[in-house]
Formats: structure tokens, sequence, C-alpha cells
């Protein structure tokens, strides 16, 4: 299969907003149910362990028109939650037996109340994760949480999920997490035979897609893409980050490299890369999925940072390990957790001398053309700045 | 109204002084040798701050008489200016303005950096990253207590034993190093038995907005009565003082089918009872209140009031098991409860305070707050059949304000219950 052809299944499956392919998943055997996720993160395992689909709600992008979404929620809040509730309303995730709030922000805090009251007979809960980085203490709070957690959904899909379902998921998961970062490689490595969004689509596929059938689909890019020939742009390499929650419109992605930008790195659909290493399937299966997140998940707007010399190394680091020349700081309007964490994550780029930009974007957003002179006037200026060298 | 200087009723004068002491010695600290720490209202552990004998000063409070001296708007431009987002709490933009501006007390005098940061993250998701800005500042020590959210409407064992388990393991040894002081649990006992004795005259005194004519008024008037109860004082014999002299005039009020003190004197036409949810506006504080008053409307219950602890509904800080209640405290916070909860606790309020409906102040920069508020009034309006109304402002920044806004909206909202009442006596 081509990257064309691998690249228009992914968007087909973005553009669904009825979710005919998780809702004919469903359907395929008795006894299946989907269990929705909004973002950053849920331990993805737990559900498939249950012989139940993970479908993550991204929102409604720029195509759903949301006609009751905006009657709950103020003009000063973010898009996200009106979109998700007028996919709610408008009987689009009616197949959907559970959904998943975690911990990012109150706006998706508060939702999961929301969610409890218009949606009754649906699995929904806050899933709540540490904020304490210490095995003996948040680590332990959080084997109790997906206790929990596995007994709600126990409940919900009518099954036990024994030790051995959850490392046969965790196994899934290990290969699926392996495969995105293969992507991510061969993008820092040849950005112009992987453009952004076409990056996009495919981690986007990963939210709808059953875990072994996403991971093929990444595999299967990877080699196409390696064997073909793509031009080599004079565009510079940048990381961009703030766009974990809420997303920009595929347009948008799409803007930043044609103003002249490779995506090297980015945070969009972060649970493809929350845990950064395998989780071991040997032992406790709880344990080790708790381990892995308080020692080897990423550093995120909605995470507590506990020393104040570390805060923002990780983006640091990200720049360095893509060989990124600069940072775009693309955050939706409104959103908490970005806003109030990027003063802090720009004083860290401009201690270690790497250049950025900020700019702010709705799900919905239609007028690409200031954004692209930003991140045009931005690409020509680290150029400048790189041929003075 | 009766008298048009301000009412000020001794144990206001008590508050007043006792603040007054507090940045006082917030600002000798230096000279005086004692450590301070910075925290939020709520999860606010001010009687284990106190046992350690640090001083306690909390930037919500701070941010709030800056925006009652109408000094936040300023403030809040240069921290905009300095970077940070239009969109976000005005809370964490007044306080970083302050600092930009000699972090100047009240008193005239400056603060001085805080030896620690408590970051009790109860309830608000901007905690965290304002105390992260803030830790970017002062470089000082800085302690995350996390609270788990009661998603599910309760709480957990496992929330308590987490929340335990950090008090144990981090924050009190944190606080043993910052302050140099051997923790004693007795001293924190006997804290707590403070606490419960004045909060028992609290829920008190905040039940009697269940009278006709109420002699408070829950809200505008709240904000005063939960002042000590929700910062540097709860725990100590000045508020147990406190809350007995406000119990003593509240009687006398009751006694006397006396209605609430406003800042123009007796409030004495009562003709509407409402609930508020939200907090206030701070930067036109009176001039929001007067809107009421004018109209007789006078607030039975609020659930800002609750935002420093839920204690009408049950909750004392209890000396024999002092930990788990101080894990207990924070957990049921008002913000930490989850929608379905502060729904039903409002439901309560406009049932059993005889109210006519709720009233809701959202503030534009407050999630926590904020985010749901549209569905919550309007599930409560369905459950109670009294309207609801809906208003937009800001805690502390000034430019979103709209005084004629506001009193349209309120007009109109009036207007609706008379509307209301017309229609039930005719089909009565
Ligand atoms: S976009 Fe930001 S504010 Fe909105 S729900 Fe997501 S994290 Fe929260
Ligand atoms: S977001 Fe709301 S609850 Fe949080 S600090 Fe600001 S005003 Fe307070």
């Amino acid at each position: 299969m081509s990257t064309a052809e691998i690249v228009s299944r992914a968007q087909q499956l973005f553009e669904d907003l009825n979710f005919t392919y998780a809702r004919e998943w469903k359907a395929a055997a008795p006894g299946r149910k989907v269990v929705g996720f909004m973002p950053v993160y849920v331990p993805r395992e737990m559900i498939w362990a249950a012989g139940a689909l993970p479908l993550g709600i991204f929102g409604g992008g720029d195509e759903l028109e949301v006609i009751h979404g905006d009657a709950y929620y103020q003009s000063y809040i973010c898009r996200i939650p009106r979109s998700t509730i007028e996919l709610g309303v408008s009987n689009r995730l009616d197949f959907v037996d559970g959904m998943l709030f975690p911990f990012v922000c109150d706006v998706i805090r508060n939702l999961s109340g929301i969610w409890k009251i218009m949606f009754p007979n649906v699995y929904s809960k806050f899933f709540d994760t540490p904020q304490n980085y210490q095995s003996s203490i948040g680590g332990n709070y959080y084997v109790q949480e997906l206790h929990e957690l596995r007994e709600g959904l126990e409940k919900m899909a009518g099954r036990k999920i024994t030790d051995d379902d959850l490392r046969r998921s965790i196994a899934d998961y290990n290969e699926n997490r392996k495969a995105v970062r293969e992507v991510y490689d061969f993008r820092i490595e040849q950005p112009w035979k992987a453009p952004a969004w076409e990056v996009y689509l495919l981690m986007r596929a990963g939210m709808v897609l059953p875990p072994d059938e996403h991971t093929k689909m990444l595999r299967d890019y990877v080699a196409a893409a390696r064997d073909e020939d793509r031009p080599i742009r004079d565009n510079c390499r940048i990381v961009v980050t703030g766009s974990f929650c809420e997303q920009p419109p595929l347009n948008l992605v799409k803007s930043i490299e044609m103003a002249g930008c490779y995506v090297v790195d980015d945070d969009y659909m972060l649970v493809n890369r929350w845990l950064m290493t395998d989780v071991p399937t040997e032992g406790d299966p709880l344990v080790n999925l708790s381990e892995a997140f308080i020692k080897h998940s990423v550093e995120t707007a909605c995470k507590y940072v506990d020393k104040e010399e570390v805060k923002g190394q990780f983006l640091v680091e990200s720049v360095r390990r893509s060989k990124a020349e600069g940072v775009i700081f693309a955050a939706p309007s409104f959103c908490d957790p970005a806003l109030l964490d990027r003063p802090m994550l720009q004083h860290r780029l401009t201690e270690n001398n790497i250049p950025f930009i900020a700019f702010k974007y709705a799900e919905n957003s239609g007028q690409m053309q200031p954004i692209r002179e930003q991140a045009g006037t931005f690409a020509d200026s680290i150029k400048l700045w790189s041929e003075q060298q | 109204m009766s008298a048009k200087e301000t009412v000020k009723e001794p144990s206001m004068l008590k508050q007043k002084e006792m603040i007054a002491r507090n940045y006082d010695a917030i600002t000798s600290a230096k000279e005086t040798g004692r450590k301070v720490s910075s925290t939020f209202v709520p999860g606010n552990l001010n009687e284990l701050v106190m046992s350690f004998g640090i001083l306690n000063n909390l930037p919500e409070i701070n941010a709030i008489q800056n925006g009652m001296r109408k000094a936040s708007g300023p403030m809040i431009m240069d921290a905009e200016k300095r970077g940070h987002s239009e969109d976000v709490c005005t809370y964490v933009k007044a306080d970083i303005g302050m600092m930009a501006r000699g972090n100047i007390a009240p008193n005239g005098k400056p603060m001085p950096d805080p030896d620690v940061l408590l970051l009790s993250y109860t309830g608000c998701f901007t905690f965290m990253k304002w105390f992260e800005l803030l830790r970017e500042e002062y470089k000082c020590p800085t302690l995350m207590l996390h609270v788990p959210y009661e998603g599910d409407g309760h709480m957990t064992k496992n929330m308590v034993d987490y929340v335990v388990k950090q008090l144990k393991e981090v924050i009190i040894p944190g606080l043993e190093e910052v302050s140099g002081v051997k923790f004693d649990i007795d001293r924190l006992r006997e804290y707590m038995r403070n606490s419960a004795k004045a909060e028992d005259d609290l829920v008190w005194v905040l039940e009697t907005g269940k009278l006709k004519p109420s002699p408070i008024d829950a809200y505008f008037g709240g904000v005063y009565y939960i002042g000590p109860m929700f910062t540097a004082f709860r725990g100590t014999e000045d508020a147990v003082e406190y809350y007995k002299l406000l119990r003593k005039e509240i009687q006398y009020r009751v006694d006397n089918k006396l209605g609430p003190i406003t800042p123009d004197g007796e409030m004495k036409d009562q003709k509407y009872r409402l609930v508020v949810e939200g907090p206030p506006n701070w930067t036109h504080f009176r001039e929001f209140w007067k809107m009421f008053y004018d109209e007789g409307a006078v607030v039975v219950a609020s659930t800002y009031t609750k935002v420093g602890g839920t204690y009408d509904q049950g909750f004392r800080h209890d000396e024999t098991r002092p930990l788990e209640s101080l894990a207990e405290y924070c957990l049921s916070c008002y913000t930490n409860r989850n929608l379905p909860d502060r729904i039903g606790m409002m439901e309560r309020y406009i049932n059993e305070y005889e109210a006519d409906g709720l009233l809701t102040n959202s503030i534009k920069s407050c999630n926590s707050f904020s985010a749901g508020q549209l569905l919550m009034m309007r599930e409560i309006e369905r459950r109670t059949g009294k309207p609801g109304a809906f208003i937009e402002t800001d805690l502390v920044d000034p430019r979103y304000f709209s005084a004629a806004n506001v009193k349209n909206r309120l007009e109109s909202y009036f207007q609706m219950i008379d509307q209301k009442r017309k229609g039930a006596k005719s089909a009565a």
C-alpha cells in the first residue's frame, strides 16, 4: 500500500463523526463494548482487556455543526466540551457504553458530572491520576484507582478482567507504542517524507482502531514512506506544543508546514506516547501500569512537576532530540493548562536560546491566513538566524 | 434603609483588627524570624501550618483585597504584558502583577518572600500552575498536597489514605524542615478543637438564612462571615471569639426580626430570597451588592461560602483523628465535589431556605466554578420549578464588570419572579 492509500483510510476514520468503524467493530461480535475517553491520558490497556474498544473523543473538529453544545457553555470556555456534548446529544455516541474523563483540567473534570446527568445509563467516570510521583504514595493510590476502574469496567462489560487479559492487552499497547515511536523517529530523520498532517491523521487513527490494527497501519506507513521519493524543502524544523487536548483543525496542522516549518515533534494525541517505555508484562499488571505512569510518563501541562529545575526540560529535550530549531506554542483559546504553563516553558526555552512563537486556535477556527503568516515569518527568521551562525 | 453611614458591628471591627494584625505579623516576619507560607483557601490547612508556628499568607485573599481597593486592574494588565494569557484566572495575574509591584501588603509594607509554598491542590486546577509560577519566582520549597476530586460524588477510603499519606510523608516533614519545629500532634489537636467550635457557630449563623426575614445576607454579608474561617485564623482563639460575637449579633437580629446590615444600613424590605452560585465580583463589590438590596433581594444561601469547607453539610474538624479529618476537610470542599453533588446542594438550599430561585454569577476566568453552570442552573430550575438567572462578571478584573448589563439582568430576573408568583397565585 502507498502512503496515500494509508493516509486516505486514516482520513476517512478522522472525518467520520458517526464513528462507523467503532459501531461496526462493536456489532461484529456479541458482548463487545466501546468505551470513549477524552484527552489526555487513560490507560487504554484496561479497556482493551475488558474486550472493549477504547475510543478517543477529541471534540468535533471544524466539520461538526454545534447546535446544542453552545447552550451548555459560556463563551469563555474552550470548544471541546461543547462539541463533545453535541456528539452526545446528536446520538453520535449512542453506541458508547462507557465514558472516561481523565484528570486534565476543571472543564473536563466538570464534564464528567454533566455526562452523569445527561446520560445516566452510560458508565461514566472521572478518572483521577496522581500528582504525587512517589511509588509508595501516588503509585499506591493509582493502583487502587486502577482496581476501581477495573471493577467498573467489569460491571459494564459483564465479564471479569483477568491479569492475563491485562498482560495481553499491555503487550498489544507496548507494540503500538513502539510503532508510534518508529513513526516519530522516522519523521525526525526525514521529515519531508512524513508530512505533519499525515502523521497527525495516522496518530488520530489510533483513537478509533484497535491497537494491533493501528500498529500495522503505522508500520505499513513507515515502510511505504521510506521508499517514496518526496521533494526536500528548505523548511526549518519546529516542535509544536500545547495542543494536547482540543485539537487544531487539520488545516492548521497543514498550514504550519506550508508556511515553511517541518514539524518534528508535537503533543497531539499524547495518549499514544504517554508512557515512554514498555510496560512489563510479567508480575502484577496494575502495579506495572502504575509504575510506568509514575516513572516513565511524559511531561505535559496537566501534570505537576515537583522540581523547579526539571520544569520544562522535557520540552527542551524534545527540541534537542528532534534537532528542532524552534518551538510553536499552539494552544486552544481559554485552555487553562496550556496557557498557564506557557510562560514557564517559554522561560526555559529562552534560557536555552531556543526561539519560539505562540498563537491560539479553536477546533473550528477557519481563518488560517494569520497563522500561516506568523509561522512563515518565524520560519524565515530561524533560517536567517541559522545562516548567520 | 435606616442609616447612611456604614454600620460596623463589633464582630466586623474584630475581624478587621485580626486581619491587620496578621498582615503586620507577615510584613515583620524578617525581623521576628517567623516563617511564612503561602497557601489557598480551599483545602487550607491552617491548623497544621500554625502548629509549626508558621504564618499563613493567602494569595487569593491578597487578590481580593486588591480587587476591593480597585488596585487589581493594573496588576492584571502588568501580568498580561509579561506574557500571561488574557484567558486565564485573574487571581493568578493579580498576584503576579502584585509581585512585580513590590508585593505591598494592605498595611503599606512589603511582604516577605514566602518560605514555603503549600500547594494544597483542592478543587481547582489553576492552583497547581499558580504555585509552579510562583515557585519559579521565589525558588522556595513547594509542598504539593494532591487532593483527589470526588468524581463519583463521594470520598473513598483510597482518597483519604492517599491524602493522609501525603500529609505524613510529604507535608509534615516539609513543614518541619522549613520551620525547624518538630511536629506536635497535640498542638494540632488543640487548634482543631478550636476550629470545630467556631465551625458550629458559623453554621448556626449561615442557617439563620432560613428565617423570615433573613437576618443575614449569605453572599455579600457571607463573605465577611466566612473571612476568619477560610483564612489565617481557623483554629485560633481569636476565631472562636469572633464567631461567638457574630452569633450574638445575629441572635439579636433574629430576636428583633431585623434584616441584614448592608453598607447602607439595615435592609428592611425583603421581597426576594435568592440562592447564589459562584464567587462575587470584588472590584465593584458594593455597587453589586447595592443592586440587590435596593430591589429588596436578600441572598439566603450561597455556594461561595462553602468553598473553604462545607461545614453546613456536617463536616467538623475532628481532633480525635486529626490527619484523616484534615483529609476529609480538603476532599469535601465545595469545588472538589462533582456536579451532581453541587446541584443537589443547591436544590436543597432552594427548598430548605424557601428561596425564589437560583442566581448564578458566572466568573469569566474560573473554570472550576463556571464550567457546567448553565446545565446546573437548568437542572435546578427543572427540579424546583423556580426560575434561575445567569450573570457574568469576573473576580478582580474590572474590565469584565458591566454594571448596566448586570443591573438589567437582575431587574428582569426580579420581574420574572414576580410573574411566577402571580401565576402561582392565580393558579391557586
Ligand atoms: S482545551 Fe484545555 S481547557 Fe479545554 S478541556 Fe482541554 S485542557 Fe481543558
Ligand atoms: S480558577 Fe477559580 S477557583 Fe481557581 S484560583 Fe481562580 S478563581 Fe479560584
